[in-house]
């Protein structure tokens, strides 16, 4: 629920509202004009579901809210709404988003812009309802676009550029937003929350052109294409990635026009990086505990920073190269696992090797696997991680990369 | 220019319409009656449709790229997902009308599904789709009998001791498969009270076909029709005899036809005779062994489906429908005068 205690205007466009990440969400869904959502209960995530239903009951906004017999109906209903134009909204968490996996899969090929939120939760058993990223990094290679949110305002402000550049022709892919489980999906923050004038400025309407399914203009999708012509549609894929770059560049550009938020870069949020010799870089709401470490620890004269990775798809390699190029060492927090994978990283880690790779100066990387499970990431673990990246920093690139559990009991 | 959308019931083969909205470029199988539903279905269903059609035969041998012979909009779904694809579709079209993002008119909205998408994998879909009265979808099941673009494996409705390569005829197995099929448009009938209409029908009987697709589009919320379709394929006969195949189903009494509008089941075609007894039930030998799917057998597994066939006759509360009933003693149940409970309250 999004409780109205301090509703007042700000500007001519917002007002804000104490909000959880998930009720943002559902701010964004109301004003972008959704035509199709679809909901199936699991944790975390349906907590937007709940809050949507809400305004929906409350004649807020009008838009067909379809209770699914499973994830995977879920997916394909919104899937198949968005084919005849409507602009939609689904999303999951944890095994929930494995169960809709084949509908997920075929979205992205497909081309169809549907936008999602992934409540980032652990994949039980064992049991387990905190935040791990394993869920939204199993479609890092089918063709989604993965923003991560690290406050309700940024969940918000995701949604309202993950329609505006899923659906963009250049683009026309779908968009998953992480939201870490519990500590975003529902902790409570202060959220501006646009006016519908506003967002219209900003999100133009949905127009699939040439692509509706409607009698008006029959045409057969996905039909039997095989060796002949699968390889074409996959480079397509490809294209619309890479062209996501620069969309996502513009719609950056023209959101901080209309409302004045967004920071410097689209993909990167950097903390206290200037003279920064070390920084740690991860997704989410980890940048939280890392905040409070950093000026703890530049108390101490440590010159330490963070930078935040905001897109994961596409993944931002200019700016991530540009950025990190600049320090001694990085520290790259995984809260996610990739058993078996290079040095045993997680995905983040692997990701921004690979990355800097072809670098003629290379920072020392370790990564970091930290806060499963949605175990907190505390002090000390921060602590911890910050002098073992210093340690890399003062030594140089580790004669065996090294990974690292962090707070875990041998 | 206004569309004529309305679908009024065909009277007759003369009546049927000439326009072919499933032509040419498709890659089906000689004497292929799964095809011939398709081209029935959107015959009935006119230009004004849009097809979603599930992973199976009538995808995989129909939408060869370049050469689709769809004319009507169609669109690929999962192999479990024709309830949500006709949902979703509906739920578009129904939304962005109201919403004036869409010109208001009449769109048909079918999804197909083979018997493994449709009874194996993607029931609880069809069935939860059956329950949201307020959109307007027709799923179509074509039923096969096996998983027959996969190379014919058995499905949960392939006719008892029928060989598929997941249950070939062995030495020491004589049947692999003795499930008895599933009564799928009965239980989907008894389940879903407030979808307008559910019937089984068979491409042999065309216009009794096309005229169960045109009354389930025309009653509107969601429909399901459920076809018997003869695959030369996976049941191992001559091409030649597919309507033959589909006429014995039904004069064997093995696939009752019947649809149930609004909560009352009508028995159609040579079904209603055979009801009425006006018609006698051939014995299921004559379908069997035109098959070369129930070559194995011998003749006790001939007497047990003829037994089980028969129980739908003579123990079924519907013949061919409803495969239960009150015990003998209670007989008188089914007669009594029934009231509403506000009536019932006034006379006591
Ligand atoms: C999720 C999934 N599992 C398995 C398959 C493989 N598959 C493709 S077509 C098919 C057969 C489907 O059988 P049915 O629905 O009866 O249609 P038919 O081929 O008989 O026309 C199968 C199993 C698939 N496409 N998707
Ligand atoms: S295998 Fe059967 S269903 Fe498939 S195309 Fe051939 S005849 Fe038709
Ligand atoms: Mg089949």
């Amino acid at each position: 629920m999004v409780v109205d205690v301090k509703t007042r205007e700000t500007s001519e466009v917002e007002t804000e509202q104490l909000a959880t990440g998930c009720e943002a969400i559902a701010e964004a869904i109301r004003l972008a004009d959704v035509d199709v959502m679809a909901a199936y209960p699991i944790r975390p995530y349906d907590g937007v579901m709940q809050a949507a239903a809400k305004l929906i009951a409350n004649g807020k906004m009008d838009v067909e809210y379809i209770v699914a017999d499973g994830e995977h109906s879920q997916f394909e209903i919104v899937k198949h709404a968005c084919a005849v134009g409507s602009r939609v909204f689904v999303g999951s968490s944890g095994v929930g988003w494995f169960y809709a996996f084949e509908a997920i899969a075929v979205t992205a090929g497909l081309r169809l812009p549907v936008v999602a939120i992934c409540g980032n939760r652990a994949l039980d058993d064992p049991g387990a309802f905190g935040t791990e990223h394993n869920d939204s990094l199993a479609v890092r290679d089918l063709g989604w676009l993965l923003p991560w949110a690290e406050t309700a305002q940024e969940a918000l402000d995701l949604a309202l550029m993950a329609w505006r550049v899923g659906e963009d022709r250049r683009v026309s892919l779908p968009v998953a937003i992480g939201l870490d489980g519990a500590f975003l999906t529902h902790s409570q923050h202060i959220v501006k929350i646009p006016t519908q004038a506003a967002v219209q400025r900003f999100l133009p309407k949905f127009d699939l052109g040439d692509r509706l399914l409607h009698p008006d203009n029959p045409i057969t999708i996905a039909p039997q294409v095989d060796q002949d012509w699968l390889m074409e549609i996959r480079r397509q894929n490809d294209h619309a990635m890479r062209q996501a770059l620069g969309v996502i560049r513009e719609a950056h550009a023209d959101f901080k026009t209309i409302f004045g938020r967004g920071g410097d870069s689209p993909f990167l949020d950097e903390f206290m990086t200037e003279d920064a010799e070390v920084v740690v870089i991860g997704q989410g709401t980890l940048s939280l505990p890392m905040k409070v470490a950093i000026r703890r620890l530049r108390k101490e004269g440590h010159k330490v920073g963070l930078v935040r990775l905001k897109w994961f798809r596409p993944f931002p390699t200019e700016e991530v190269v540009r950025s990190l190029g600049r320090f001694k060492a990085i520290g790259v927090v995984d809260r996610d696992y990739s058993f078996g994978s290079p040095f045993y990283g997680g995905v983040l880690y692997n990701e921004i090797r690979s990355a800097l790779y072809s670098q003629a100066s290379r920072p020392a990387i370790v990564g970091f696997i930290a806060g499963l499970g949605g175990r907190e990431i505390e002090q000390p673990m921060a602590t911890e991680i910050f002098e073992k990246t210093e340690a890399a920093a003062r030594t140089g690139l580790p004669a065996g990369d090294v990974c690292h559990w962090i707070g875990v009991r041998e | 220019m206004a569309i004529d959308t309305a679908l009024p019931q065909i009277k007759g083969v003369k009546d049927v319409p000439y326009e072919e909205l499933f032509v040419s470029g498709h890659r089906t199988c000689q004497g292929c009656e799964s095809a011939l539903v398709m081209r029935h279905m959107v015959k009935a269903s006119g230009p004004r449709t849009i097809v979603l059609g599930s992973t199976g035969c009538m995808y995989v041998a129909n939408t060869t790229y370049y050469t689709t012979p769809w004319v009507v909009p169609w669109m690929h779904t999962q192999l479990g997902a024709s309830g949500s694809a006709a949902l979703g579709t509906a739920a578009g079209l129904k939304v962005l009308m109201r919403k004036g993002k869409l010109k208001n008119e009449k769109i048909n909205v079918i999804a197909f599904c083979g018997d493994g998408g449709g009874a194996d994998m993607g029931l609880g879909a069809i069935s939860a789709t059956l329950t949201h009265k307020e959109y307007d979808c027709l799923v179509l099941l074509y039923d096969n009998e096996s998983y027959a673009n996969t190379d014919i494996q058995l499905s949960s409705m392939t006719p008892y001791g029928a060989v598929t390569t997941f249950s070939p005829s062995g030495e020491k197995k004589r049947l692999m498969h003795t499930r008895w099929k599933k009564n799928v448009p009965g239980m989907l009938a008894a389940g879903h009270p407030e979808s307008r209409y559910i019937a089984a029908g068979c491409a042999a009987y065309a216009v009794d076909l096309m005229n169960k697709i045109r009354r389930a589009l025309e009653l509107g919320g969601p429909t399901f029709v459920h076809t018997l379709d003869p695959c030369p394929k996976g049941w191992d006969y001559h091409p030649q005899y597919s309507q033959e195949l589909g006429h014995l189903a039904v004069e064997c009494g093995i696939w009752p036809l019947y649809e149930v509008v609004d909560g009352v089941c009508n028995l159609t075609g040579p079904t209603r005779q055979i009801a009425e007894g006006r018609k006698k039930r051939k014995p299921v030998i004559e379908y069997l062994r035109r098959q070369g799917r129930f070559a194995h057998f011998v003749d006790e597994d001939v007497e047990h489906f003829q037994a089980e066939v028969d129980k739908m006759w003579t123990d079924w509360l519907i013949p061919g429908v409803i495969p239960f009933t009150v015990p003998a003693k209670d007989q008188a149940l089914l007669k009594i005068d029934r009231k509403p409970l506000h009536e019932q309250t006034k006379s006591a």
